[in-house]
């Protein structure tokens, strides 16, 4: 009798322990505006001393991608997290990190579409019929489209469990980032940045497969 | 043989005199309402050279040099593929200071009558000092405009008296493993080399650098000496160069050893011929403001009356 009761109250305990949906979602406007940091940055430098450096263009591309890949990896890393720390509302950030991602992926084509192409369509389709790697960067540009689009909750219930299956594209998205991070610096035989970006993919994604579903 | 004349400027690229009245309102306006003040302060403090640097002055030669605005010193000095410092950009600016240049000699050897080491001091006498603003195209899509001090190489090789079998020279660049952080990792076959065929090396255009801005040569701009050849991709312009021979078969450069279908021997500037993985059509001239345009390259980067004779019925496809 008093063991039952123990364990009641410690299972009571651990889900008292555990952060409420609404709990998690009382931190969103802090995440979105720690997502806005790489934006609020640009505009610092920009008006600083150093300024965007010699070759802005290039810098806001560059930086863009990054930013693209970071917010994919922080994605990616909201599972294991909820697994490891045992707090599955925390997948109520995950939307939001998902369409930041996005959102980085979206500057980033528009840097490449204006400052490399000039706005020209016919321009930008030589570019990507002709360069492995941008060609690389739509295939994982396109479903990410997709995904934003389909983010939405009416979309979620319309989809049903294809959802799911949609949504596990990130980790073609994923890997198509490195490849196209890659590719850019096959040029410079200075493959460090895309390694380290891959080992911790493959951190991410490992992290998930040994911490099941509880 | 005909006098060496820089190209006139098109009549199309020169701004019309409406554009640019309507630039200066644009300009006025912007500093009566005190936004330029408040905004740009910054990206112009850079634009003189560093008044620590010793002087090194040159007679200005207009003959050779172009009329575009040059660019800021500290974009010329902060923005470099100096890749014994590593391949970020602002590296050479970074870990330069580290690299011992004097003492610094230059051995000058191989298909010659008169092998010898040059000292530093020596070749900073051998001729007169000239200041010449070149156009300078990096391989990667961007430009600047350069005031380089220098001689002409020829002035140096005439004095080592290449042998009929000069056909090639080659350029190596120092290596000083110590002072760079670069070298440790295998992106190139170090030590770097490059080379010219003998009548490009030869060619009046082709200056050896010692000063830039009428100062010494910082050392991320390649100090105490480098070559500018304008007519090529930047990277054919071999940096602190510590040996430079004379060869009869053409020699392969560190990029051609490193990524042979994306560098070749010429690399001359040409618009019509992309670099595998982007577009040489246009180029971004830095200094530029943030929302200008890219500028349309030219063929061998506008030197073209002066150099074309040399790559006559060449394929410039194959020999890229």
């Amino acid at each position: 009798m008093q063991a039952w009761i123990c364990v009641v109250t410690s299972e009571a305990a651990r889900l008292s322990r555990r952060w409420a949906p609404a709990q998690v979602s009382r931190f969103k406007p802090l995440v979105f505006l720690l997502c806005l940091y790489p934006v609020f940055r640009w505009f610092y430098l920009a008006f600083s001393i150093e300024g965007l450096g010699a070759n802005p263009p290039e810098y806001l591309i560059r930086s863009t991608g990054i930013w693209a890949i970071v917010m994919l990896w922080l994605t990616l890393c909201v599972t294991p997290v909820r697994r490891l720390l045992k707090q599955p509302a925390l997948v109520g950030v995950r939307r939001m990190l998902g369409l930041f991602s996005f959102f980085y992926t979206a500057l980033h084509v528009l840097g490449w579409a204006y400052w490399e192409r000039g706005w020209s369509l016919w321009e930008m389709a030589l570019d990507i019929v002709q360069r492995t790697f941008i060609w690389v960067g739509v295939l994982a540009t396109v479903p990410m489209l997709l995904l934003a689009l389909t983010s939405t909750r009416g979309w979620m219930r319309r989809l049903g469990s294809g959802w799911q299956r949609l949504h596990a594209s990130i980790y073609a998205i994923a890997l198509l980032s490195v490849w196209h991070f890659w590719l850019v610096r096959s040029g410079k035989v200075d493959y460090r940045e895309p390694v380290i970006y891959g080992v911790i993919l493959a951190v991410i994604l490992g992290g998930r497969f040994f911490l099941r579903r509880p | 043989m005909a006098r060496f004349r820089i190209p006139q400027i098109p009549a199309s690229e020169i701004t019309p005199e409406a554009v640019w009245a309507e630039r200066r309102n644009w300009l006025k306006q912007a500093i009566a309402l005190g936004a330029l003040g408040a905004t740009t302060p910054a990206a112009w403090g850079a634009r003189g050279p560093d008044s620590a640097m010793p002087a090194l002055p040159g007679t200005s030669n207009a003959e050779y040099s172009v009329i575009d605005k040059p660019t800021e010193w500290g974009d010329i000095t902060g923005y470099n593929n100096f890749y014994e410092f590593g391949t970020g950009k602002s590296d050479p600016q970074r870990h330069a200071h580290r690299m011992q240049t004097d003492p610094w000699a230059v051995e000058v050897e191989g298909e010659v009558l008169k092998p010898r080491k040059f000292d530093i001091d020596e070749l900073r006498k051998l001729a007169p000092m000239e200041e010449r603003v070149y156009r300078l195209r990096c391989v990667e899509a961007w430009s600047m405009v350069i005031p380089w001090v220098g001689y002409p190489l020829s002035e140096l090789l005439r004095r080592v008296e290449p042998t009929g079998n000069a056909r090639y020279v080659t350029f190596e660049t120092a290596l000083q493993p110590d002072a760079m952080p670069g070298v440790s990792r295998r992106i190139l076959d170090w030590p770097y080399v490059e080379a010219l065929r003998i009548d490009e090396a030869m060619h009046p255009l082709t200056l050896l650098v010692f000063g830039l801005y009428g100062k010494v040569l910082p050392n991320q701009n390649g100090a105490p000496l480098r070559l500018a050849v304008p007519w090529k991709y930047g990277f054919k312009s071999g940096k602190s160069i510590v040996r430079i021979r004379l060869v009869e078969a053409m020699p392969r450069s560190s990029w051609m050893v490193a990524a042979p279908t994306e560098y070749g021997f010429y690399a001359n500037v040409n618009p019509d011929v992309p670099h595998p993985r982007w577009s040489q059509a246009t180029e971004r001239r830095i200094g530029d403001h943030l929302f200008a345009p890219r500028v349309k390259t030219r063929m061998y980067n506008g030197y073209g009356e002066q150099v074309a004779s040399m790559y006559a019925g060449m394929d410039l496809r194959r020999d890229f």
